[in-house]
């Protein structure tokens, strides 16, 4: 293989990677959006909450440490404890279901029957609550997470591809994790919906609310259930996303990338995220190794909306979003 | 890095309040919450912390009570704007909006109502030259400093000659982001290294094809202008694909303690440019101990004490309170008006004996600023990240910026916006 063709092939592989990283973002979204056909606005600031309640739980911090601190002239920081990772994520799973059923209670309870607007407005409206609550409750620091993932260039595959090609590839370790991570989340959700009573009963509520209703199932608990996976798979993409650059306050600006993936892969479909995520990444990383240098780099950002434009040309559900035919 | 609900309530209040007819003003515009959060709270406390010192222990600047109304910008332009537009008219005395977006907003709306703005490593370059731009300062060093410095030090780390060599430049996608490249394309010129490019679109979570790219191109140095997720990222990205720590150099915005945290031990050896000293050993904090942290008037936690962002905050608000002083001592009264805090600026004589006096030695570079010199010595030094002990040090003596090169770039740029704006250049 000549070097150029090296390269593009290493760039492609990084690509597909970081389309992971991406399709973990989307995931919230397409969950929340296809059991209640409310687009979440709060589901990168909820990836942004999970994290900071991951690291403060870890770290043994204590929340509202600020504000305590501040009103009774105290020194309050930390427990005299820190929590092992795997304990400290499961502790973050179960606030992150609190938090659902919290959203739930007081806000989406008193908004049914509303225009799917008002919903996306009220999320909006969550969105920011939960960046103030969020900085109140864990400080507005750059927080280290480290949950024992691996990071840096994974070798093997450097001594391989350097063996075979006589040029080392670079994959990170993280985003190898991450892939692992995205296949057997996507699994679980797979098997969960299509085999558990709670799955079934949220496809139905998916498909058809007037009709899910009529037989008994519970759109509330259905709504509770919904967020809180949400709530999960957020937490998971904090935790990929937090690793590499920290946990700040821009880490809920990972919403914008899951954006053009959505736009390509559709709002309600699982595999179409994933796809999505794959199509974006791979092809903004090859636009940027190929066309950027000519046009000054830094493509991909937009290149990314261009690519899901040009899908939606064709296709305006997205790759595997439902066609929606309205009859007058 | 951290604050609470009832500092920020404080602020809110401060900002709401008018000060008393005798106070000096200077608004703090700041911005605690948002993605930038974490670099602009050590700042704003810094800068807050210095004042309250002031107050407490001397009773202010020349017997007047220093008001600091703070006002969130979140790093927003437009906010920022508000922010300015909302406390001018309660005889604001210089602004530091530590947001080059603001600062380019703002300088003719200075220049206009007769405000000091002084941007101290940001901002507009060549506001440098006082002849055109009368109100605004941004000594001790600017962007294209920066770049000269950075240069100038890795000339000396390749025995004189840059010749052959490979510099990149990653840099934050904006006006900011651009600032050193022509700098940078004069100085490839003059020294005859390899200049290659590398913009990441903000915020900059995601930079795997600049650094992959870095990783084939192999460059012998990198330099960075980022700001906030974007230097994190990229420094775990250089740990990543295994790049030498000491050949990668940030400009003082990316050198902090917040930049280098994430990276965790694989960060040691990272260098940053600064024009001001760190480190909570400077005899100040001792006075700041006293009369600000132990009282709990501290704008903080009290956690930043000495960081990077922390000492440039302060630095920022000593040299405004220097300048007042010399406006006071000008003018003959202390009750000084914006006018004259200009020419206090203007008059600017920051002496070594007088960091002495104020309790920070050998922190930072003389200003002798004049009617054309606004930038002052332009000069840096470079520090090191030592991941052990969580500590920055000073790896190179100070190194003054290359005038030949800089100054027709400030002229140039300084002549366009004077056409442009129509302004008539002073000083002759």
């Amino acid at each position: 293989m000549t070097d150029q063709l090296l390269y593009a092939t290493e760039t492609a592989l990084n690509g597909l990677m970081t389309g992971v990283m991406y399709s973990l973002v989307a995931l919230g979204f397409v969950l929340i959006y296809k059991s209640s056909g409310v687009f979440n606005y709060a589901q990168g600031v909820l990836a942004l909450f999970a994290a900071l309640t991951l690291v403060g739980i870890q770290k043994g911090q204590v929340p509202f440490a600020h504000l305590i601190n501040a009103m009774t002239g105290g020194h309050l920081e930390s427990f005299p404890w820190q929590v092992p990772a795997l304990l400290a994520i499961l502790l973050t799973a179960g606030v992150m279901v609190i938090m659902a059923i919290i959203i739930e209670k007081l806000v989406l309870k008193h908004l049914v029957n509303q225009a799917p607007i008002i919903l996306f407005m009220a999320t909006i409206g969550l969105a920011y609550f939960l960046e103030g609550f969020g900085d109140v409750m864990w400080g507005a620091d750059i927080k280290t997470l480290d949950v024992g993932l691996p990071q840096g260039i994974n070798e093997t595959i450097e001594t391989v591809t350097g063996d075979l090609f006589g040029y080392g590839f670079f994959i990170d370790n993280l985003d190898l994790v991450a892939t692992l991570v995205a296949v057997l989340l996507v699994t679980a959700l797979t098997i969960f919906s299509q085999y558990s009573k709670q799955g079934r009963a949220l496809r139905a509520v998916a498909d058809d609310h007037q009709a899910a209703l009529s037989v008994g199932i519970s759109l509330r608990f259905i709504w509770i259930l919904v967020w809180s996976i949400a709530g999960f798979v957020a937490l998971v993409a904090g935790i990929m996303w937090g690793s590499k650059s920290g946990v700040q306050f821009s880490l809920s600006l990972i919403a914008l990338k899951a954006l053009p993936v959505l736009m390509l892969g559709g709002f309600t479909s699982i595999p179409g995220a994933i796809v999505g995520g794959l199509i974006i990444g791979m092809g903004e990383k090859l636009f940027e190794f190929w066309i950027g240098p000519l046009i000054g780099g830094a493509t991909e950002n937009w290149f990314a909306y261009v690519l899901a434009l040009i899908f939606l040309v064709f296709r305006p559900q997205g790759l595997f979003g439902e066609k929606i035919i309205e009859r007058v | 890095m951290k604050k609470s609900f009832a500092a920020l309530a404080a602020a809110a209040l401060v900002a709401t309040a008018a000060p008393a007819l005798a106070d000096l003003t200077v608004p703090n515009l700041s911005y605690r919450t948002g993605s930038y959060a974490a670099n602009g709270i050590p700042y704003a406390d810094g800068f807050a912390d210095y004042f309250t010192l002031l107050n407490e222990r001397d009773g202010g600047i020349g017997g007047e009570m220093v008001a600091v109304p703070e006002c969130e910008t979140a790093y927003n332009t437009e906010k920022g704007v508000e922010c300015y537009e909302g406390t001018k008219g309660q005889a604001a005395l210089a602004y530091n909006p530590l947001s080059t977006g603001i600062t380019y907003q703002l300088i003719p709306k200075v220049t206009a109502d007769h405000h000091v703005l002084y941007t101290p490593g940001y901002g507009r370059t060549s506001a440098a030259n006082g002849s055109v731009f009368e109100w605004v300062f941004n000594y001790p060093a600017n962007y294209w400093d920066g770049a000269s410095v950075a240069v100038k030090y890795l000339l000396d780390q390749s025995g004189g000659d840059l010749s052959g060599k490979k510099i990149a430049l990653v840099y934050h996608n904006s006006a900011y982001g651009k600032e050193p490249i022509r700098t940078l394309e004069e100085l490839a010129k003059k020294h005859g290294f390899e200049l290659s490019l590398l913009p990441v679109d903000p915020p900059g979570q995601e930079q795997k094809s600049q650094w992959l790219q870095i990783r084939r191109d192999k460059p012998d140095y990198v330099l960075m202008w980022g700001w906030g997720v974007m230097n994190q990222v990229a420094i775990q990205e250089a740990v990543n694909i295994r790049f030498p720590m000491e050949n990668f150099i940030g400009v003082w915005w990316s050198g902090s303690e917040n930049d280098v945290g994430p990276a965790g031990d694989k960060a040691m050896g990272y260098k940053s440019i600064s024009f001001h000293g760190v480190g909570d050993e400077f005899p100040i904090y001792a006075d700041l101990k006293q009369y600000v942290f132990d009282p709990g008037k501290a704008a903080g936690a009290g956690d930043n004490l000495g960081n990077v962002l922390y000492s440039r905050g302060m630095y920022a608000a000593m040299i405004i309170s220097e300048a007042i002083r010399t406006a006071q001592e000008m003018a003959g009264h202390s009750a000084v008006t914006p006018e004259e805090v200009r020419e206090g600026f203007e008059n600017l004589n920051l002496t070594q004996e007088r960091l002495t006096e104020l309790g920070l030695p050998g922190f930072a570079q003389e200003i002798h600023a004049t009617c054309a010199d606004h930038g002052g010595p332009g000069s840096a030094m470079i520090l090191q990240w030592d991941s052990s002990t969580k500590k920055w040090s000073a790896v190179s003596d100070w190194i003054t910026s290359d005038a030949d090169v800089l100054d027709p770039l400030i002229a140039e740029d300084s002549a366009a916006f004077a056409a442009e704006s129509g302004i008539t250049p002073r000083c002759n």
